[in-house]
């Protein structure tokens, strides 16, 4: 199985791996998936409180090329866009920029969960 | 920067020496490069003679003949058995399916009963899948945490219907090797028939069914630096005399258990393998337990979080299974794989997505089975290489850790037991 070149180069240079502090206001941490499953990724997204835009995500991912990719991918969609622009980020827009196999489709779906999970933290802190 | 060493007069391999890019081996037990030796034995056989071994009444029939004698003679010569129990096969697969169905159907009478491990391989676990749905009754036995059979649990698993026992000298994921004295002593003292999957362990260290006790036994060329596509089965003609109903019909050949028109350049490159298997295998043992135990150390030395999957003492000599904590088997094998070749027991290197049933079976986890890797090195394996192996292995998995949320999180003292991970 030869990975796209997409995946290759998120894989090599992934961009926006890191930790933001996830105790601030306007940090949203998202943790999905299970190390049983071989599949962990965190996604974290700093916002901005007055423009409710995105300013700042990072990511850190356990599992294959394909996962590191989609989260990868995902922290770079991420920046620039309002917290609800990015509620709409589905994970076939992921498979289709990366040309994922049908067999590494489900890594997709984790960072969809990922990016959803962690703008319902952020949305909890406001209250 | 290595080049790619020659080992051979072949020119197929010399067209390789200007690539500068080093490419290292390390996946042996999935499976082995000829042995330039062996191609020369075979080369003969497609052209100069290229007679079909059954064509009794002419020279290019009886040269086939000869060279499949000699290699029958040289196969029963690495395992210290008589040409005449030797059945050629297309590969252990075909042989582990002759030795379980071919027995099941023959001794029908005198039961149903067949005794396995659920760390067998799948060319037999299908097998046994395949003899249940036509009435076989299979045992499929839990092993110990390093991967033995606990021979209680073996022994009170006989029943009086009880016609096989089928265990796998040395295991292709571990390593692993099964006290097979104690089952042949078990098996005899039941009058039960032993089978063993030996496919991993013929050729690289000594295997002598007569004297443990194994009446049948599956083996082939590719695992031993011989040629993809042609293995054998050993059956006892003698104390006990064991028959096989063949599973391939047509014509009668190889005493009746195994029609087709024989492999006759394959058989030749088998033997030859075989015959040197037997005169070097004890110094390529000596030679790559050296490397496999440099590899094994350096990597625990430089690195935290290394676990080795498999009995320490009983494991073959060029295997190591490691599991690299909190790093993924695929990812980490992403950072090396245009460089060297090895296998991962994680869920993402497989068409199922599930993890390695051999590792999941020895309780590792299904953590620790994603995180694992397998080395399997070789007779062409050199210090060089696994100097580079070590150094790359090393740089991988830091940069992986260095991406990894539970990397992070272990590294904060959280006790990754008590999180609550989301499902998916």
């Amino acid at each position: 199985m030869a990975y796209s070149e997409k995946v290759l180069e998120h894989f090599k240079n992934p961009r926006n791996v890191g930790t933001l502090d996830k105790e601030s206001k306007n940090v949203g941490t998202g943790l999905v998936g299970a190390p049983e499953c071989g599949d962990v990724m965190r996604l974290q997204i700093s916002v901005d409180e007055t423009s409710g835009e995105i300013v700042d995500a990072k990511f850190k991912t356990f599992g294959c090329g394909s996962a590191i990719a989609s989260s990868s991918l995902a922290t770079e969609w991420l920046k620039g866009k309002t917290v609800d622009e990015a509620m709409a980020i589905d994970n076939m827009d992921i498979v289709e920029e990366l040309a994922l196999p049908p067999v590494k489709i489900h890594c997709s779906v984790l960072a969809e969960d990922a990016i959803k999970s962690a703008i319902k933290n952020y949305k909890e802190k406001q209250g | 920067m290595l080049i790619l060493q020659s080992f051979s007069r072949n020119n197929i391999i010399e067209s390789n020496r200007h690539m500068s890019v080093q490419k290292i081996y390390l996946d042996n037990n999935a499976t082995t490069p000829c042995d330039p030796r062996v191609v020369d034995a075979m080369l003969p056989y497609f052209y100069q003679h290229p007679g079909n071994a059954a064509s009794r009444n002419h020279p290019f029939g009886w040269a086939a003949e000869d060279a499949v004698d000699k290699g029958r003679e040289q196969v029963a010569k690495l395992i210290g058995v008589d040409a005449k129990e030797i059945i050629f096969t297309s590969g252990a697969t075909e042989s582990d399916n002759l030795a379980l169905k071919g027995v099941f159907e023959m001794y029908s009478r005198k039961g149903n009963h067949i005794i396995t491990l659920k760390t067998e391989h799948k060319a037999v676990l299908d097998s046994c899948q395949k003899i249940e749905k036509k009435g076989g009754d299979v045992t499929y036995l839990d092993v110990e945490r390093n991967g033995l059979v606990d021979l209680e649990k073996l022994e009170a698993a006989i029943t009086d219907k009880t016609i096989l026992v089928s265990i796998m000298w040395a295991n292709n994921e571990t390593g692993v090797i099964q006290p097979m004295k104690e089952i042949g002593d078990i098996c005899k003292k039941h009058g039960v028939l032993l089978f063993s999957d030996a496919t991993q362990a013929v050729g690289k260290i000594p295997v002598n069914p007569k004297q443990i006790g194994v009446h049948l036994m599956a083996f082939t060329g590719h695992k031993m630096y011989g040629p993809k596509g042609v293995g054998a089965l050993y059956v006892s003609r003698k104390n006990p005399r064991v028959k096989v109903t063949a599973q391939q019909d047509g014509g009668g050949h190889e005493r009746g258990m195994r029609s087709g028109t024989l492999n006759v350049p394959g058989i030749a490159g088998f033997g030859k393998a075989a015959e040197l298997a037997a005169q070097e295998m004890q110094a390529d043992a000596e030679r790559l337990s050296k490397m496999r135990d440099r590899l094994e150390t350096s990597l625990m030395e430089q690195l935290e979080e290394v676990y080795i999957n498999g009995a320490k003492e009983s494991r073959m000599p060029h295997v190591t299974n490691l599991s690299f904590k909190h790093v993924e088997g695929e990812g980490l094998m992403m950072t090396f794989n245009q460089n060297i070749a090895v296998s991962s027991g994680s869920a993402c290197t497989s068409a199922s997505l599930e993890p390695s049933y051999v590792l999941m079976a020895l309780g590792l986890g299904d953590d620790l089975a994603h995180s694992s890797i397998r080395f399997s090195l070789g007779r062409f394996t050199t210090d060089e290489e696994i100097d580079v192996a070590i150094d790359m292995l090393v740089a991988g998995v830091k940069h992986m850790r260095a991406l990894s949320p539970i990397w992070e999180m272990y590294q904060e003292g959280v006790d990754l037991e008590s999180v609550e991970w989301s499902a998916h």
